[in-house]
């Protein structure tokens, strides 16, 4: 997109509030958690820095130390739920990448090729796609076991569908296209036609996708987390904390599961948001 | 018609098939579990026999080949941990998960239909607009965070209703159901709140977008042209024509509400399968684990199948090919 692109895109994209909120909620979280390091009054990893005396603290609410009280483990809650928005983030936008990537690429050859190739991977997407993605990341997680890398793997192998199913769509209307075969006929190869052709007019959808699928991921990592099946404890994400502060609710300390709840329910909606808009805007289909 | 059910029913096992090998090929890889089964101080030679004696020894294909004649005969090996049959544990608890999720589908149904039909017939109202900003809500809190504040408000906080659980429950047809008696009520409410919410809002954002698309047709004015009320209009005609989406969500949702009961389950103690699997998996129980995953795959092939069934009363202008 050139300059003006650019611009128009945002003069329309401005027009709503709640787009407009949702990009700076999401804005505002993604920096907050790339500079925990910097602005968390405690490391919640360094096991050094915690006493086990300053355990279940009721939030101060006033800034500093303990502004939001401690877990069980006398960790200050504040610096663990910016450590764990990281955590959850980092999964959560890696996981997206690796998946549109390679689903876009499984759809590109799906709808390019046809025939065989098309049917096997479409058949695979379709039996995979009867089945929750919750499911199948559980089986996953519950025999792996936990780790950062091998649940963002997980999350990958249960999204790859959605991108492969829209690539393939699209895929199948370009295929038809002059540019397609004025390429063939320049003699072009066909892995050369798709990536340096197909693909770039194929992008536009699995960005939309891309961006409201980051929720979801955000959102399944956190209940595997939850349920034991994510990261590590040693690198809390925000559904470890949740979990972590379940064990304790029923004595009283409420804290630390509905808070570091609430960063996880702003970061979702914020993306949820920002996609909403995006979809808006960038679907040609409203554009007529 | 004949044709179509039979094709479909093939298809059907061959994608039971497909799930089985995949499953069991991945349990194969995930190791032994013969160390865990006895105590460390066990010998080299009880090792063996304990491995003979589960067919452990033996390859690949031969185990599969095994597996699968037992689990045609219904068999699907014994549970480590209850040391009862995987298969028999499960069944019992099928219908505490169905209630679960049968009450929470029809809450979410009850609630989001009117609540999506008015909020595509008065976009502008104040209620419309709180009903979509609620249903934005809804789609982004975390299931199990939802639950955690239900918990928090209503059992830690007001101690109006029980947090654990699944109460009293009377036999109905041999089934134990909890809805019949009052402690079992209460004890549903909770469960079924957490879960109905996202499914509340997925219904109602569906339900809105579909009556506006459908509300701009020519025999939406052709209708209020012929002097119809405007009632009648929307929610006899238009709702006729958004209905195939929605029994699709709701058929497709009903799955996913029985995967989701893993989490539900998990906070509640509620007695179902969900919670079974996840005590299953913590306590390495592989053959309650793969048994399972093989009767939620039979459910969802059939709950698949059932959808595109409905399908054809509603619009006959689908033809099953």
């Amino acid at each position: 997109m050139n300059l003006s692109g650019w611009r128009e895109f945002w003069e329309e994209f401005r027009e709503s509030k709640s787009g407009i909120f949702g990009a700076a909620l999401t804005l505002l979280l993604i920096l907050v958690a790339l500079f925990a390091p910097l602005i968390s009054p405690q490391n919640p990893y360094d096991l050094t820095q915690l006493f086990l005396e300053d355990s279940n603290l009721a939030p101060k609410w006033t800034l500093g130390k303990f502004m939001l009280g401690s877990d069980g483990q006398g960790r200050d809650l504040y610096s663990a739920i910016l450590y764990g928005l990281r955590v959850s983030l980092y999964v959560g936008l890696s996981s997206t990448a690796i998946s549109a990537i390679f689903g876009t690429l499984m759809g590109l050859l799906a709808g390019y090729m046809g025939g065989k190739t098309d049917a096997i991977i479409m058949r695979i997407a379709d039996i995979q796609l009867s089945f929750p993605a919750i499911l199948i990341a559980l089986v996953i997680m519950s025999l792996w076991g936990q780790g950062l890398f091998k649940i963002i793997i997980a999350i990958s192998v249960v999204t790859w569908v959605f991108y492969a199913r829209t690539a393939r769509g699209s895929t199948l209307s370009e295929r038809e296209k002059d540019y397609v075969d004025s390429a063939r006929a320049a003699g072009m190869t066909s892995s050369a036609i798709m990536l340096r052709e197909v693909l770039p007019n194929i992008v536009a959808p699995i960005i939309v996708i891309g961006t409201v699928r980051v929720a979801n991921s955000i959102i399944l990592e956190s209940t595997l987390s939850f349920l034991g099946l994510g990261v590590p404890i040693t690198e809390p994400s925000l559904g470890s904390l949740i979990y972590e502060g379940y064990q304790v609710l029923f004595s009283g300390f409420w804290w630390s599961s509905v808070l570091p709840g609430l960063a996880l329910m702003g970061i979702v909606l914020g993306v949820n948001l920002l996609g909403d808009r995006l979809r808006d805007v960038l679907n040609p289909r409203l554009k007529r | 018609m004949l044709g179509y059910l039979l094709r479909r029913i093939l298809q059907s096992i061959v994608v039971l098939l497909c799930v089985s090998v995949v499953v069991f090929f991945i349990m194969y890889l995930s190791g032994d579990p013969v160390e865990m089964l006895l105590p460390p101080e066990a010998t080299q030679q009880e090792v063996e026999d304990l491995r003979s004696y589960l067919g452990l020894d033996k390859p690949f294909h031969i185990q599969y080949l095994t597996f699968l004649k037992n689990a045609l005969h219904g068999d699907l090996g014994k549970s480590f941990v209850f040391n009862k049959p995987a298969l028999s544990l499960i069944v019992e608890r099928i219908p505490a998960t169905m209630e679960l999720a049968v009450c929470a589908i029809l809450l979410s149904l009850i609630i989001g239909l009117p609540a999506g039909m008015y909020a595509a017939v008065k976009p502008e109202s104040w209620l419309a607009r709180n009903i979509m900003s609620g249903s934005l809500l809804g789609i982004s809190l975390p299931v199990f965070w939802l639950g955690i504040i239900l918990v928090l408000v209503f059992s830690v906080i007001l101690g109006w209703l029980p947090s654990s659980g699944r109460g009293q429950t009377e036999a109905v047809f041999g089934i134990r159901l909890g809805l019949l008696t009052l402690d079992g009520l209460k004890h549903l409410i909770l469960p079924a709140l957490t879960i109905a919410v996202f499914h509340l809002a997925l219904i109602v954002r569906l339900v809105r977008s579909g009556m506006q698309e459908v509300l701009l047709q020519d025999f939406i004015k052709f209708l209020k042209a012929k002097g119809l009320s405007a009632n009648k209009v929307v929610y006899v005609h238009a709702l006729k024509n958004i209905l195939i989406p929605i029994v699709t969500i709701t058929g497709m949702q009903l799955g996913h509400v029985i995967a989701f009961a893993v989490v539900t389950e998990s906070i509640f103690a509620w007695p179902g399968m969900g919670k079974l699997v996840i005590d299953s998996i913590h306590g390495l129980d592989r053959p309650v684990v793969l048994a399972y995953l093989l009767i939620i795959s039979l459910m969802f092939v059939f709950l698949n199948f059932l959808v595109d069934v409905v399908y054809t009363f509603l619009d006959p202008r689908i033809r099953l090919k």
